[in-house]
This record gives structure tokens, C-alpha cells and sequence, in this order.
């Protein structure tokens, strides 16, 4: 047997014990953990846990694992919203297929959850524009996914929105660029896809009244069009306005949730044309600073909430002691007796139903609520007590992240 | 059903490679064609333009008589089968192929007529009203099928479907591909790098390199008449044996002693030049001990050392090594590297009796049946003594018997009538636009 895995090679070298040489169908039950956030699979699919961390293996044939194997690879380095591939093992005995080690995507959320219950967090019309949203990411990048649906994508909660990943690149395929042509395919695969899904969902009786799964699935089309059109659109506008325009422009990307690379503005007499250069990576720019200043791994969204809290707190400082503060002094004493103390709230039999950051900004949302009824701000302490006692008892315990259950036995 | 022309076409990228080039084929309503080739040779592109996933640079492309150059996929009325091989566990499998038309919003009852339809073709009828998860693999994969049926599309297409799945599988995906195929007599392309699969299940194959069409024939035609050493490197296996030769007279010199052309072929081969390539495939060739005193005059005798014999129980493979020269080997080398197969050693892989008692490591006799051997340029890699007339008889008996099998599908009623009102041959303009 052969086994390729990415750095940091210690993640794989701990899962190096497993019985790689038996069909994963038969491995020892003892060895698995059982996972509810997940979605249709044809192939065979178990989850481990080793050293707290969780990983997917998906059997499938050498040449495919190894393409995927590959793909995840650059995804993951391009920034873009998929899963985080460790290895493959090749080369098993008996003429058996491969299989295809990620790394599991804490914190996710299945679109059989999200569904499945009505809830106030998360309508259906985000759900599809943050399926949207991933999909254009991807077209941009090249990539055809080819199998897009919505079991192959994982969403997590990101300060209230919701981020959408890739979870399966088995069909996908790079290009330096689609054609119109490919792009409208892999569009008109999703879209028979979600509406499979959702009749299937409508089968079992898991799927809400009120949600028709025909129309949110041709709604897929017209959603991705309008962010394409928007994303991609040259404009031509008079020269008086041009600041003015291209400042709009650049914040309704950043809103839709792209980057902006470059900005080509052409000029001439009749006006000035703006193209703009869309980055393909999700946004890291709030993620990168924060990790920066306090070592804390979060999602974009998260991360700008976090640092705004941090700022306030180095103001707080800085007034306090009459002097100015550092920024490292700051993210120091704010990880310490701000955001540390928040997450330390968390009794154990909750812990892993939201991810610490969302526990965080769910914290400061309660807080602000409070303090509206309040009339007085009542402080972050006291917000995390009742916030723990009140809110999160009511997050449903099936959304446990399998790390937080393999580290509790 | 839907013919499909394609005209002249390339596809060029933005580098200036020609992926496709100059690629004219004409597929009739019905037939089963296939794309075949080595890696990097164009089948896959030239089956995405069909599809409409590639732009075409320049050329036609013509769908039951409409140019659809600029339709986007889903205007074309194409279906990918096993495109979607997801089994939905919630849904029966009566919905599991129903879907792709409740999504297109057609009425209960034209679903209905369709599903039970294509659940007939592909043996699901006692299945329908179950949950898919107690499905064999076969089975699973003939949902797929189906869901490709009930769209009732212009033509089937494949894209290398059955490279994935295992040996046992493949090989009854490959009957299951090829007996609904019969039955539905649709237009079907079907790409694969498989020379195995091409010839088992093509009415005609399309051998591709570098972007160019080299052959389009049956299988038969192909196997017995290629037109350059490409397609005879290609097709057969194990390979067509590829061994120097000098023409004197009306023979050939080879390492394996002389070979005596006939007329037709001799008159072809002389004035070609010093060196030639004589092209015999394993099959040619027999343990002399056992040949027929009947048989043995249309061939020549000789003895060789064998290197290596493979017994199979039920056929026999012989290694003979020869000599050759150098501008031979270096020619065979490249040829096998674009074939990606392992690499032509000078040796000669015979195929003998598996009774016959021949022994590694010892000289034996082997006897050669001449009447069969081709000869080609070295150079050119042309096929001179390729008889075109016996080629195209081959074909048109492939035809013939295309046409007899749909027929005879037809008549027992095992066909799926699409959406063609009033009995008359279904036609492309009779689809109630399916998708």
C-alpha cells in the first residue's frame, strides 16, 4: 500500500494505525464515528477521529482519488471555499479502490439539517444564494464542478450569514477559463440537482410546507445569472462620476462577498469603462488580521465582528490607563479578559453546537438585545451568563461538531 | 432520434493547438458511434462540442438537420447518460427516473407512459414502487439509464462511462449499454480510449490522433483493413507485429524467413522503397506442427528461438525476439509511446494452439499464413497493401445488420416511442422539447 498525504504530514501519520487493508465497509465500528451532518453519497463513506481531529474517507477508484486528491490540493491553496484534503491511500491490497482522506469541515452544517427544520437563523433564499455565491466563486476560478448539489456542499454559519464549501471534486474539472457553454451546463446540473434533492427531502416528509422543491430549483438560474452579470458586467460611465462609481461598485462586491483584484478603468471622450478583476479566494482580509493579532482561526465574517470588539476594547484600554495601547498589546488582553472568558462560559454539555467565534457574536448580538431592553449597557459578562443559560440550550444537540464528541469519550 | 454532422470542424485554443482538426464525420439516426484514440488525441473535445460545452472554432455542427454552432447544451436536447448517478432514498425508484420530468413540469400521465416505458427496456418493472436502497449495482446504474430515457433526448452520449467501475461491472455495463442501445435505437457517441470497448460495441468506430480523423469504419473493417500502422497499432489486442522487411521479387524478407505476396499486393508494395514495416497480427501465426498439410502451402515455415510462452488454458501466447534495424526500432518506439501502451520490444507476440507443446527457451518451427499480412511505409505509416473495396464490404455488412436489429426491436414493440404521435419514424422535428 502507498500513502500520499500534504503537509502537515503529522495529521497523517496518526491515521497511519487504521486498517487501511480492509474494505471500509467492514472496518471495526469502535474505529468510526458516527456523523449526521452529511449528505447523499454514492461511494462508501466513514468518518474517524484521531488526536481530536475528525477525517472523512470516501473508497473510490485510484484515478478519480488521485484527480480529486490533486484538485482539493490547489483549492485549498487558491483560498477557495472546499474541504481540506490530507491524503490518499493507493495501492490497497485485493485490487481495491483508494481512499480519499479530508479533513472534516468543523462546524458544518448539512443542506438535510438546514432543511429539515424551519428555522429563524436561515431562510431558503440564503441558502441558495450561498450556494450561488460558491458556484460563481468556482466558475471564476475555472473550475466546472460538474456534480454541484447540495449534498456536495457543507455550509457554515459566519456571524449569522452562511459560507458555502465544497465537500466532493470527483467530476470537477480546471480550465484556464469556461466557455459560456460550460458554465450554463454545470448551471443546469445544479439545478436538477437541488430539485432532486428537495423532492427527495419532500419524499421523506423532512421538507417544510411552503417550500416548493421546482421552484427553488429554477430559482438557481435566475440567482446565479444576476450575481455573474453582476460580478463580471463592464460599465461605462461619464468621467464626472467616475469616483464616485467605481467607489459603489467596489463596495457592492465586497458586499455580494467577493474581493476585488484589479481595476482596469479605460477612459476616452465618450466616457470611462470599468472592468473589474474579481479574486476568486473568499475573503480572508479580517481573517488574516485577526489571526494576526490573536492567533484565533474564524471565518471571514467572524473575524470582522471579533475585531471590531477589539478595537472598541483597545479604546476602553487606552482611555482607561490615559496612554496609547499597542495593537498586540491589545489582541493580547482582549483574547485574555474578553473573548477567553465568553468561550470559558460554555459548559461542556454544550459545547460544540456553534463554533466559539459564532458563540462569540451570538454573545454580542444577545448583548445588544439586553441592553436595548435594559436601557443601559449590561456588559459582556453578563451577557455570556445569560446568553448560556437562555439561547444556546435551545441550539439542537445534533449540531455538535464530531471533534467535541470524540474528544468528550 | 437525431443524425449528427459534423462539417470541417476545429477546435482551436488560445495557444494556437489545434485539439481538433478538420474533423468531418457523419453519424446516421440510430447508429452507435464511437470516438476513440489515446490520450490528447480529441475525442473527449470533439464530444464536447457536440454536447456544447467548447465552442467550435470553425465548422458545422448539425443536430437532426439544425446547425446548433450557437445553442446552449440544454437547446440541444442531448442527454449525458450517467451524468447523474445519485440514487434519492426518500423516493421510489419510479421517481428516481421520473424526476428530470417533474422538473420540467410534464403531466402526470405523458410521466407515467414514459417511465413505464423505459422501466420495460431496462427489466425496473417490478422495482418501480420500491426505495432504491436494496438495489444491485447493475440495477443503480440502470436507473441512471433511465432518467437518460425519459428525457427523450435528440441522442445518447458517453463520456469514457465505464473507465471507474470495476472489471466486472464495466463488463456488464458494457452489455447493458450495448443491448439498450438495440432496443432504443438511438443515436448514441460514445467516447472511450479502450480499444476493447470500441470494438465491442460500436457499429462504427472513429480512431482518432492528434486531433484528425484517421479511420471510420466497423470494427471488422478496421481490424482487417486499417489504413495506416496507427490503426493497426491501435486496434487488436494483444498488437499487430510490426517486422522489417526487404521486397525482392514477389517476396518479402523478414527475421522470420521470406513472405510471398501475391500479385495485387506485390504490385502495390514494389518501387515503395528499400526498408518496409510488414504488419502480422498474433492471430497469423501457428505452432507448424499442428497446421493442416491443407492449410500449410497458403503460408511459409519457420524456425525461431522462443523467448517466453503464456499459457491461458484455453489459448497460447509465444515471445520470439528478432533483429532489426535501428531506423525500425526507433520508429516502433514512437509509435507505441503515442499509443501509451508499454513499450514494442523487437519481439513478436504469436498466438499458437494451447495444445501445442513448444518450449521456452528452444528453437521451434512456426508456420505464418501469408494471404494476410500487410505492408506498410515505414515513413508514412500508409497501409499499401489495404484492400478498400473488401473494407467497405465489411462496413456495409455492419450496416446492413444495424439496420436489421432496429428493425426486428421495432417490430417486437421493445422500443420507447418518444413523444412521435400518429406511428410515423420517430423524427428530431416530432420532440416536444423534452428538458
Amino acid at each position: 500500500m502507498r500513502y500520499l498525504f500534504r503537509p502537515p504530514g503529522t495529521d497523517g501519520a496518526a491515521l497511519l494505525a487504521l486498517p487501511w487493508h480492509e474494505p471500509l465497509e467492514e472496518w471495526d465500528p469502535a474505529l468510526l464515528l458516527e456523523v449526521p451532518q452529511r449528505g447523499i453519497s454514492r461511494h462508501v463513506v466513514r468518518f474517524v477521529a484521531e488526536q481530536g481531529r475528525v477525517f472523512a474517507l470516501k473508497e473510490i477508484a485510484e484515478p478519480l482519488a488521485r484527480h480529486e486528491y490533486a484538485l482539493l490540493g490547489e483549492f485549498e491553496e487558491e483560498g477557495l471555499p472546499s474541504v481540506s484534503v490530507l491524503g490518499i491511500c493507493i495501492d490497497r491490497p485485493g485490487g481495491q479502490d483508494a481512499i480519499l482522506v479530508t479533513r472534516y469541515l468543523e462546524y458544518s452544517m448539512s443542506y438535510r439539517y438546514l432543511f429539515s427544520r424551519p428555522s429563524a437563523r436561515q431562510s431558503v433564499d440564503q441558502l441558495m444564494d450561498t450556494l450561488v455565491v460558491l458556484l460563481v466563486r468556482l466558475h471564476l476560478a475555472g473550475i466546472f464542478w460538474g456534480d454541484c448539489s447540495l449534498s456536495n456542499t457543507l455550509f457554515r454559519l459566519d456571524a449569522g450569514a452562511l459560507a458555502a464549501h465544497l465537500v466532493d471534486a470527483e467530476t470537477a474539472e480546471r480550465h484556464p477559463q469556461l466557455s459560456r457553454g460550460q458554465r450554463h451546463y454545470d448551471l443546469e446540473l445544479a439545478r436538477e440537482r437541488v430539485g432532486a434533492e428537495l423532492l427527495d427531502l419532500q419524499a421523506g416528509e423532512l421538507l417544510p410546507d411552503g417550500v416548493d422543491p421546482i421552484d427553488v430549483a429554477d430559482s438557481l438560474p435566475v440567482r446565479y445569472d444576476r450575481l455573474w452579470d453582476e460580478v463580471t458586467h463592464e460599465e461605462v460611465f461619464r468621467a464626472d462620476e467616475q469616483r464616485y462609481r467605481v467607489a459603489e461598485r467596489l463596495q457592492r462586491l465586497n458586499d455580494l462577498g467577493f474581493d476585488v483584484g484589479e481595476v482596469e478603468l479605460v477612459t476616452s471622450d465618450e466616457g470611462a469603462r470599468l472592468r473589474v478583476e474579481t479574486r476568486v479566494s473568499a475573503p480572508g482580509q479580517h481573517r488574516r488580521e485577526l489571526f494576526r493579532l490573536t492567533g484565533l482561526e474564524v471565518q471571514e465574517n467572524q473575524a470582522r465582528r471579533l475585531l471590531n470588539d477589539l478595537r472598541t476594547y483597545r479604546a476602553y484600554l487606552e482611555q482607561r490607563s490615559g496612554a496609547p495601547v499597542s495593537e498586540a498589546v491589545a489582541g493580547a488582553r482582549w483574547l485574555a479578559d474578553v473573548y477567553q472568558p465568553v468561550i470559558d462560559a460554555i459548559p461542556p454539555e454544550l459545547a460544540g453546537r456553534l463554533a466559539p467565534a459564532e458563540v462569540f457574536h451570538e454573545v454580542l448580538e444577545h448583548r445588544w438585545f439586553l441592553s436595548e431592553q435594559a436601557g443601559r449597557d449590561v456588559g459582556t459578562t453578563a451577557a455570556a451568563r445569560s446568553y448560556v443559560r437562555t439561547v444556546l440550550p435551545a441550539t439542537p444537540e445534533e449540531l455538535t461538531t464530531p471533534s467535541v464528541i470524540a474528544n468528550r469519550s | 432520434m437525431a443524425s449528427i454532422e459534423m462539417k470541417n470542424i476545429v477546435k482551436q485554443y488560445g495557444d494556437g493547438y489545434p485539439a481538433v482538426n478538420d474533423v468531418s464525420l457523419d453519424i446516421a439516426d440510430g447508429e452507435f458511434m464511437i470516438l476513440v484514440g489515446p490520450s490528447g488525441c480529441g475525442k473527449s473535445t470533439l464530444l464536447r462540442m457536440i454536447v456544447g460545452l467548447e465552442d467550435i472554432t470553425s465548422g458545422d455542427m448539425v443536430i437532426g438537420g439544425k446547425r446548433v454552432n450557437d445553442l446552449a447544451p440544454r437547446e440541444r436536447n442531448l442527454s449525458m447518460v450517467f451524468q447523474n448517478y445519485a440514487l434519492y432514498p426518500h423516493m421510489t425508484v419510479y421517481e428516481n427516473i421520473a424526476f428530470p420530468l417533474r422538473l420540467s413540469k410534464t403531466p402526470d400521465d405523458e410521466v407515467r407512459r414514459r417511465v413505464t416505458e423505459a422501466s420495460d427496456v431496462l427489466e425496473l418493472k417490478e422495482h418501480l414502487e420500491r426505495k432504491p436502497a436494496n438495489l444491485s449495482g447493475g440495477q443503480r446504474q440502470r436507473v441512471a439509464m433511465g432518467r437518460a430515457i425519459v428525457r427523450q433526448a435528440e441522442a445518447f452520449l458517453f463520456d469514457e462511462p465505464l473507465s471507474n467501475l470495476d472489471a466486472k461491472l464495466r463488463g456488464q455495463m458494457r452489455t447493458e449499454i450495448a443491448r439498450l442501445q438495440r432496443r432504443l435505437g438511438i443515436t448514441t457517441v460514445y467516447v472511450t480510449h479502450d480499444q476493447t470497448e470500441a470494438m465491442t460495441l460500436g457499429d462504427r468506430v472513429c480512431v482518432l490522433r492528434k486531433g484528425s480523423i484517421q479511420q471510420v469504419a466497423s470494427p471488422r473493417e478496421l481490424y482487417e483493413q486499417p489504413v495506416n500502422l496507427f490503426v493497426a497499432g491501435f486496434i487488436g489486442s494483444p498488437p499487430m507485429n510490426f517486422l522489417p522487411a526487404t521486397l525482392e521479387g514477389d517476396r518479402l524478407q523478414t527475421p522470420f524467413g521470406p513472405v510471398v505476396l501475391d500479385e495485387r499486393r506485390a504490385a502495390a508494395v514494389r518501387g515503395r522503397g528499400e526498408l518496409l514495416l510488414v504488419g502480422i497480427r498474433p492471430e497469423y501465426f501457428e505452432d507448424a506442427t499442428l497446421v493442416d498439410e491443407a492449410k500449410r502451402p497458403l503460408g511459409s515455415v519457420f524456425r525461431a528461438r522462443v523467448d517466453v510462452t503464456e499459457w491461458l488454458g484455453d489459448s497460447q501466447y509465444a515471445y520470439i525476439p528478432y533483429e532489426a534495424p535501428e531506423a525500425v526500432t526507433t520508429q516502433l518506439r514512437a509509435l507505441s509511446r503515442e499509443l501509451d501502451s508499454e513499450e514494442l520490444r523487437t519481439q513478436a507476440i504469436v498466438s499458437i494452439d494451447a495444445t501445442s507443446r513448444i518450449r521456452e527457451g528452444r528453437e521451434a518451427e512456426f508456420w505464418l499464413d501469408s494471404r494476410k499480412v500487410h505492408v506498410f511505409d515505414p515513413q508514412t505509416g500508409e497501409n499499401l497493401t489495404r484492400d478498400a473495396e473488401a473494407g467497405a464490404r465489411l462496413t456495409q455488412m455492419a450496416t446492413e445488420d444495424r439496420v436489421e436489429q432496429v428493425q426486428d426491436a421495432q417490430a417486437s414493440g421493445q422500443t420507447v416511442s418518444g413523444a412521435t404521435t400518429g406511428g410515423g419514424q420517430g423524427s428530431g422535428a416530432h420532440r416536444a422539447g423534452a428538458v
